[in-house]
Order: C-alpha cells, then sequence, then structure tokens
C-alpha cells in the first residue's frame, strides 16, 4: 500500500513547513535535458513537492549515463523520458509530469516551455546551453532561467557555485571545467550542479533571490 | 569605454558580434545583456555599442 496523497503532503509539511510546501505544490518547472544535471534535478524537485514537472529530452538510457544518471541498469535503451517518468513515479506518485520525448531547437522551445513559471537547463553542448538561453531570455522575459557550466575534473566541491549573472538567469558550476574526452567527470560534482540548480529553482520559488 | 562584465574595454563603436570575438568569446556560446536588457542573437551583428553601455557576457562551456 501506498501512502495517499495527503499523506505524503502532510508529511513533506513536517519537513519544510505548510508555505513553502504550497508554493512548490502550485510551481510548475521545466527541465530541458534529462541526463546527468537534468535528471537528478528532476528527482530533487519531485521530492521537494514541486506540483509539475516539463521534462524533455530525445535521448535514450545509454550505460555510460548510468555512473551519475537517475537511471538503472534495466533501463538502458529505453528514451529517458519514459525511464524518469517510472522511476519518479515509483519515488513521488503524486507528482504531474508532462514528458516530451522531442530535442529541443530554436523552433520549439517556446511552445514547450510556455507554461513553466522556471526553466531548468540541463544540457551538454554549450552551443544548445547558449541557444536556449537566448530563446528563453528573448521569449520570457518575466521568467527565470536556471542553467549550468563547468563540472568536470576532480576539484573541490566548494568550487561548485550559485551565480546571479544576467537580470533573470543564475549559472550553477565551476564556470570553466569543461567536459571532453580528456578530462574525469564525477557523480559527485555532476550532482553538486544539480544540487545547486535544484536549491536555486526553489528558492526563487520561495522568493529568496541572488544579489 | 564600455563596461564588460565589470571591466572597462574600449570597443565603442564597434558592434556586438566584433566585439565578442575581439575579446576571444565564441558568439554561438554565449548570452549577452546590455543594460539591462538581453540582445536578441539576430542582432548581434547590427547592435552597435556605445560608450557608457554596460556588457554583461556569460559563457558555457559544454558538460551536464
Amino acid at each position: 500500500m501506498i501512502p495517499s496523497e495527503k499523506e505524503m503532503r502532510l508529511a513533506l509539511e513536517k519537513r519544510q513547513g505548510r508555505k513553502l510546501t504550497q508554493r512548490y505544490s502550485d510551481a510548475a518547472v521545466a527541465i530541458c535535458g534529462l541526463g546527468g544535471l537534468g535528471s537528478n534535478i528532476a528527482v530533487t524537485l519531485a521530492r521537494a513537492g514541486v506540483g509539475r514537472l516539463i521534462l524533455i529530452d530525445y535521448d535514450q538510457v545509454d550505460i555510460t549515463n548510468l555512473h551519475r544518471q537517475q537511471y538503472k541498469v534495466s533501463q538502458v535503451g529505453i528514451y529517458k523520458t519514459e525511464a524518469l517518468y517510472h522511476n519518479l513515479m515509483e519515488a513521488v506518485p503524486y507528482t504531474k509530469l508532462d514528458i516530451h520525448n522531442v530535442r529541443i531547437t530554436e523552433d520549439n522551445a517556446a511552445e514547450l516551455l510556455k507554461d513553466a513559471d522556471i526553466i531548468c537547463e540541463a544540457f551538454d553542448d554549450p552551443e544548445a546551453k547558449a541557444m536556449l538561453t537566448n530563446v528563453v531570455l528573448e521569449s520570457f522575459p518575466d521568467k527565470y532561467l536556471v542553467a549550468a557550466s563547468g563540472m568536470a575534473g576532480t576539484g573541490s566541491a566548494n568550487s561548485i557555485r550559485t551565480r546571479k549573472v544576467l537580470k533573470h538567469m543564475y549559472l550553477c558550476g565551476d564556470e570553466v571545467s569543461e567536459v571532453n574526452e580528456q578530462t574525469v567527470l564525477l557523480p559527485s560534482r555532476v550532482m553538486l550542479c544539480a544540487a545547486h540548480q535544484a536549491n536555486a529553482v526553489l528558492r526563487i520559488l520561495a522568493n529568496e533571490f541572488e544579489t | 569605454m564600455v563596461k564588460i562584465n565589470g571591466k572597462d574595454i574600449n570597443t565603442a563603436g564597434k558592434s556586438l558580434l566584433e566585439c565578442l570575438i575581439s575579446i576571444n568569446f565564441d558568439p554561438k556560446r554565449v548570452a549577452v545583456e546590455c543594460n539591462g536588457d538581453i540582445v536578441p542573437k539576430a542582432q548581434y551583428d547590427t547592435f552597435i555599442l556605445k560608450d557608457g553601455d554596460c556588457l554583461e557576457i556569460v559563457s558555457f562551456v559544454g558538460g551536464g
């Protein structure tokens, strides 16, 4: 027997308080890319009780993803949207999930993201990151974007940070450590960066802003 | 002078695109605000920087 929606809501209120839990429950957050950043952001926001998640990715789970992404061995080869949907429904069954199995482009981004209060950029490719940032900031001047840059290597956890970089944009990461064939990628630093992004979202929803 | 990410740089009169290239930013990996407003990507080559403008440039590295 899984707990009822009401029981889970009361359990969340014990940890987060009623006011914050209500704000999270009323929110819709889009997560663009469901890899090392996006899958971890999604799990964290769903656990915090964010009411609606808009999850977007076109890719399938690969064996190399398992070391840092919220997927299981049994899910290798299936679409990330589908795999994450099942994993979230097991962990946090009353979250409303909109899944879009599509590659986000300049042409479809605004339509996919129009219902989100806050948008998380969780891509891998730097040109895709910049494309999404520009589309979001040009199309939705009032929405917040929480993006990421720089998480490769074995550096200190403390080098990963959250910085307000533009009027409605926060950037998480160390901003320099590029992931490529020559660099090491550790699950801990990717998850730290994802946790920074999720924390930035929860703070914005709580009306707490970086200066 | 144009203030770019907090530093004064002598680039007034140039287009944003010329400015980005001259200070080693890849125009495909950035987003730019001028005086608090986003500069649309399609306008980078026609957006002329003026003395006293304040630019914030965000640049991405890969990974995620």
